[in-house]
Parts: C-alpha cells; structure tokens; sequence
C-alpha cells in the first residue's frame, strides 16, 4: 500500500536490524517519547527483533494517559449538564475520571459525542445555538494547532455557545523533567515525529548539549523506528550527542510556521500536571486572556474542581524504565484495560496497556493466563 | 503559574510519581455492551443466560441447532440498528436479511424462513420505509429464502433511529454437517473468505462525514451459497464464523477460547484492502476490530484445505480466499499475530467498541 507498505518492507527492516546488531557493543537504553512509537514497536514485534543490548525505555507521550484525573473530572462535571453538548475524541471516552467515564455520563443521559475534528464541535454549536457546546481540547502538539485554530474561528464568528476544555501539554519540557531526575536511565531519545513537524526541531539542541544524550526525530512505521534507533545507537557508539533527523519526509527544522503562529495567538505556556507525573513547569498550555470567554472552566466555573490522585500503581516506575509492565504485581489482574489502575494502562497506547493487548505470550504461564479475558 | 495547584511541585519528583484511581464496575450499560468483545460477552453470560437458562442457549454458536422431529434445525435472530440506514452497497434493509441469513449458514444450515420486525420512529418518511422494506424482500430473494412473518410497532419521535428492524430465520442442518468449535484441532487451517473490514468503514464513511479518497462499499452479502459449496466439497468443516461486531479479531478469539486450542495467524497474509487500512490508519483503528457482513472464517482439516479453498476462489462471493493462520495446541485459547517483520503480538477480543484515537 502506497506510504504504509514501504515503511513496513521485511526486506528493508532486515537491512537496518542487521546494521544496528553490527554496531551495538555495549548496552544502551533509549527513550521513545510518544504513546504511537510505542504501541508501533509492541504491535510490530520490533523489540523483539533489536539486539538484547538496547532497552527500549517507553515515556509518558500519549495524550490520553497524561491528562490529570482532575481534568477528566471537569470534563463528567461539565458533559453531566442537561445544557451541554460535550464532544470528545473517541479515545477519551474511556477514560476513568473518579468513579466513572464519559460512556457512564452518556449512559446516564447526558449529551456525549465523539467527533473526528474540531471543527465538527464547532458546526455542533452552530447548528444547535440554544445549547452549549463543549470541546475537550486535550493532547500535544500534535492535536494542539487545529483546536487553537477552532477557538479563533469561533471568536471570529462569534459563535457564544462553543467552548473548550483546555488540557494540552509541551514535550520538551518532560523531556527535560525526565532527564533531571536523579534515577533516569534514559541515554538516547526518539523524539516524536508529528511533535516536530508543527514545533520543528528548535527546542532540542540545547537538550541534547546540557543532557550529553542524542535526540533523533522518528517517525511511527516500523522502518521509521528502526531508523531511528540505528541512527541514535550510532551517535552513541560515537559518544556523540546531537539532534538528527531522522523522518525528513515529515519534519522540517522550522516546523510549520502557520501552526505555531495560531499556538501563540491563542494559547499560553503554562505550568501543568501530567497525569501519573506530577506538574511540569511550563510543560502545558492554556488559552490566552483574549481568549478566556472560551474558556469551559471559566464558563461552567469547574475551576475549582480538585482530585487527589491516589498511589496506587507503579506507572511511575514503568515510565522511568525501571520497571516492565509485566512485572508490576497487579499487572493483568488487579490492572487491566477494563479497570486501570494507571494512566499507562488507560489508553492502548499506554505502554501497560500495549504489553497488556500484544504481549502476554512473553509473560509467564501463569500470568498471562490471569491476563487472558475470560469470555 | 499553575493551573492545578494541589499537585506536587514545583520539582519533579519522579520517585513519586503516581497514578490514577480504579474504574469501577458499570452500573449502567454503555454502547461497548453491544460491541461484540468483552463486554458483550459479560451481558450475555452475566446477566442472559443465568436469567433465561437451557441447554440450546449454551451452545452459544450464531444459530441454535434443534432437533424437531429427527430434523436438525437451525434457529437465529438479530436485531439492525445501523445508521445511516442507507450506506454505500447497502441498507439497513440487505443486512436485516444477510445478517440472520448468515449466522443460519455459520451452523451450515441453509436458511429457508425469516421473521421480520419493524421498530418504526414517528415521523420518518414512508418513502423510507418502502426504500428499505424494497431492499430487504430483494436481497430475501436473492438469499432465496422467503419472509414468512412479520411484525411493526412505531415509537415516539426522538425514540429511535428512524426503523430498526429484527429479524428471525430458521433452517435445516443438512446430515453430517457438525460446526462448532469444540471440533477445531491443532493442524487444522484458518481461511478468510476475502478481504476484511469492508463494511465498517463503508459505514464509518457515511456516518462520520469521512471520505477517505475512494469510494468504499460494504460487502454484504448472504453467504448460503458460498457454504454450501464449501460443504459440497466436505461436510467435515470443523466451524465457520461470520466476523460481523468485533471483527476477524473478536471471531478468532471466540474460536479459541470456546474450543481451547491457540490460534495464530500470519498477519501479512490477512487481506485488508489499501482503502481499509488507510481508513485505519488515518482513524486509529485496527482493520482486524472492523465489522464484515459478507465474510466467513472457517477452520478447515488440513487434509481438505486445498479442496475447500478451490471451492471458494470459484465461487464469486469467495474469490478472494485465503488461508490466513492455523489452530495450535499452544497458547490455548489465545490468538496470536506473526507480524510482518517477524516478531509475534498477542490478538485480544475487544473490550468494547474501538474508540478511534486522538493523534
């Protein structure tokens, strides 16, 4: 299939495994910034097929599993009104806030809907005006540009009744969170492709110098992937440490300048929690004061909604690499995509969740056996 | 500045780091319980069987296999509550008929009666009704089996999707033809009857506003045909499934799980159409989770697996068959993916309904 067949070829990947098994002398850990390499690299099987030597550390970059639980909170207060209309991508409906999901509230009656844009939410409130309509804004860079580009146009419409429930975050400064902690493992990254193409690469030098640790933009097909941990295992066995390009069809240096200028018009850098984290200086954005009518926090006052999130699980350790998913005790028992104890078994592309989905061959027999749905 | 101010802070703490509370059990249901994975089965083996007992329902196949006076009967039943009711090579009409055609088929019955129940919503246009009950007596006809009864209830505006319609069929299991999973073997092959995830994104396509570049129409169709040609050949089948809610995934792990062997499957060679896996690809979804209405899976002796598939590449509704996999003694219950680069990942039954990704 044009533009996904070849970046699956067994033929080329061969090629590339035996390069990164010809190079690899020493035991290397990297880091794949994003929740869609991850669940490639499970779904793929490439983890399996890279020399023992390189560990392939899962980080936090899936959008779902990251949004706080207080958040998602606001999010049932404001979907439970009779007056709303609250759309959602599909992914988020899923997701337990405290006690319940957005598929509960629909249950319940209220007026859920899953859309596939934006701007969909946007027609929404056009097409019902004595309702409210609320988007969940939540994600990284990726999904930020067109949910800002969303807010401008309502208020150039002057569209009253739409608003948005802000929840982005910024991946370099968990990058640089990740890297300052005193027990991190991680020696190479593979940053995340789509994030550099809308932010291009600006941000990554200056990590890459204060770090000493190589940042290779990669993309998500398997190809992609192989490249970039061949190109990043190479900078290491140089003991170089500098940002590559390694999914030049997507990224340009620059980014894309449309994108970015709509981010700074209608969003704020701010500080913000990540779920199963903690809060990441200047790590999130939120709309900016011209924009604070389209707020949903403000408009249904939910502002001062807060959830304590209990320590219950060991995601932390997970996302740190310092522990497989399999290995945390409640694993496929007490945690499982049905009932998550952590935000990485929330969403599929949570690395528990992906472990839990593609591979409960590798676990012992008994384990997996607990992990299997019994239907 | 911070905007959730009660989270540990300023530095991270990533010793500290912590997680989310535990979903708790559903009290009401949600769309995922009529998904066709998991939460589907729960329904049913939680809250149905308990509640309706007998020895028929626990056979749990698409049809119920009866014996009615030295005959063997096949009985089923479904309800079609698609949107929009009219979608690229079909309407609600052709599935109310192909569908419940089908899981009489999957029992290697031929189907012979329908019932026809209409679930009306007040106010939709008798242009409409004429449309998909025109749709529904065609592909009866093609299908050659005969609505023999029927029923119509109209609902209150805002009640309904415009028409839901059930159906009920019955048929006769021919002499010597057994389908069910407990027959599945180690050795035995896994065909697919052509390419998959047609028809949920033909209906994605409509429903959602999507287009995907080209044109993509549902493969519904009745299968009869098909399977009787492949019982002509053998009446030693060990079981066939349509792959409708749930998709090829949710069919294999049934398989699985019901006849306690392991299934792997050789991914590449799962037929998946370039406009499917774009669609996939493009949603989040994966085409093994996608609904088919004019698709069979069948576990096949491998001794007759030459012989089942030249029957089926000549039969127009199988052209495109192709073996997919085999039943192992290990992983039993468990389905199992080669993937194309070599490695292997695990095939899980849904949880719910696949919800399409966010990036």
């Amino acid at each position: 299939m044009k533009y996904i067949d070849e970046f699956q070829d067994p033929e080329l990947a061969r090629r590339l495994l035996d390069d990164i098994h010809a190079t690899v002398t020493r035991p290397w850990a990297l880091m794949e910034v994003c929740g869609g390499q991850t669940h490639s690299i499970i779904r793929h099987g490439i983890d399996q097929l890279l020399p023992d030597k390189i560990e392939l550390i899962h980080g936090p970059g899936c959008p779902v599993c990251v949004t706080p639980l207080e958040v998602i909170d606001k999010a049932l207060e404001i979907a439970s009104r009779p007056e709303v209309i609250f759309c959602s991508f599909g992914d988020m409906l899923r997701v337990p806030g405290t006690g319940r999901d957005l598929f509960q509230v629909r249950g319940e009656g209220g007026d859920v809907r899953v859309v596939y844009s934006p701007l969909d939410a946007l027609r929404i409130a056009q097409q019902n005006p004595d309702r409210e309509v609320v988007f969940f804004g939540i994600g990284f860079e990726t999904t930020a540009p067109p949910n800002a580009m969303t807010v401008h146009q309502a208020r150039k419409l002057g569209i009253p009744n739409f608003s948005m429930l802000v929840s982005h975050v910024r991946v370099p400064p968990a990058i640089e969170a990740i890297m300052s902690s005193p027990s991190c493992r991680v020696q190479g990254f593979l940053a995340a492709g789509h994030v550099c193409s809308v932010m291009g690469m600006g941000e990554y030098p200056e990590l890459a110098e204060r770090f000493r640790v190589p940042i290779v933009v990669t993309g998500f097909e398997p190809l992609d992937i192989l490249e970039g941990v061949r190109r990043t295992v190479r900078q290491l066995e140089r003991g170089e440490h500098t940002v590559d390009n390694a999914y030049a069809r997507a990224v340009r240096a620059e980014g894309n300048p449309a994108a970015r200028a709509m981010l700074e018009d209608v969003f704020d850098v701010t500080d913000r929690a990540w779920r199963g984290i903690g809060v990441i200086p200047q790590s999130g954005w939120r709309l900016a004061p011209k924009y604070r009518a389209y707020d949903a926090e403000h408009r249904f006052s939910v502002e001062g909604i807060r959830t304590q999130e209990p320590a219950e699980c060991r995601s932390g350790e997970v996302l740190q690499g310092l522990l497989k998913p399999h290995e945390c005790e409640a694993f496929g028992t007490l945690c499982t995509p049905r009932t998550p104890l952590g935000a990485t078994m929330v969403s599929s592309e949570g690395a528990c969740a992906a472990y839990y989905l593609y591979r409960r061959l590798d676990m012992p027999a008994a384990k997996a056996q607990e992990a299997t749905p019994v239907v | 500045m911070s905007d959730t101010t009660d989270l540990p802070g300023p530095a991270l703490d990533v010793e500290a780091w912590t997680c989310p509370a535990p979903l708790r059990d559903r009290p009401r249901v949600v769309m995922g319980h009529g998904g066709g994975g998991v939460l589907s089965a729960e329904l049913v083996q939680q809250i149905f069987a308990p509640a309706f007992g007998g020895e028929v329902l626990a056979q749990m196949g698409d049809a119920a296999v009866l014996s009615v006076g030295g005959a063997r009967l096949a009985f089923s039943t479904d309800s079609y509550v698609v949107r929009p009711l009219f979608f690229p090579g079909g309407s609600i009409g052709d599935l109310a008929v192909n569908g419940t055609v089908n899981d009489l088929a999957m029992s290697g019955a031929r189907a012979a009666y329908l019932s026809c129940g209409f679930i009306l919503e007040e106010g939709v246009e008798l242009d409409v009704v004429t449309r998909v009950s025109e749709a529904l007596g065609a592909a009866a006809r093609t299908a050659c089996v005969e609505v023999a009864t029927g029923d119509t209830k109209v609902v209150e505006a805002g009640h309904g999707d415009g028409i839901y319609i059930n159906t009920a069929g019955i048929g006769l299991v021919p002499a010597g033809v057994d389908l069910r999973p407990q027959r599945v073997v180690p050795g035995d092959v896994v065909i697919v009857s052509g390419a998959i995830g047609v028809h949920g994104v033909a209906v994605m396509s409509v429903r959602e506003g999507l287009e995907f570049g080209v044109e993509i129409k549902s493969d519904c169709a009745a299968l009869g045909g098909l399977v009787d040609a492949m019982l002509a050949v053998t009446p030693d089948l060990h079981v066939l499934r349509d792959p409708t809610r749930g998709g090829l995934a949710a069919a294999l792990n049934e398989i699985a799980q019901a006849s306690g062997t392991g299934v792997v499957i050789r991914e590449r060679d799962v037929p998946v159409p370039p406009a499917v896996a774009n669609a996939c690809a493009i949603l989040g979804l994966d085409p093994m989770y996608i609904a088919n209405e004019g698709k069979l899976v069948a576990f096949v002796p491998r001794e007759h697996a030459d012989a089942v598939l030249g029957v089926m590449r000549a039969h127009p509704l199988g052209a495109d068959s192709v073996i997919i996999g085999e039943a192992v003694e290990g992983h039993p219950g468990m389905v199992v993916a080669r993937t194309g680069l070599g490695g292997t990942r695990v095939v899980d039954l849904p949880i719910g309904e696949q919800l399409p990704r966010i990036c």
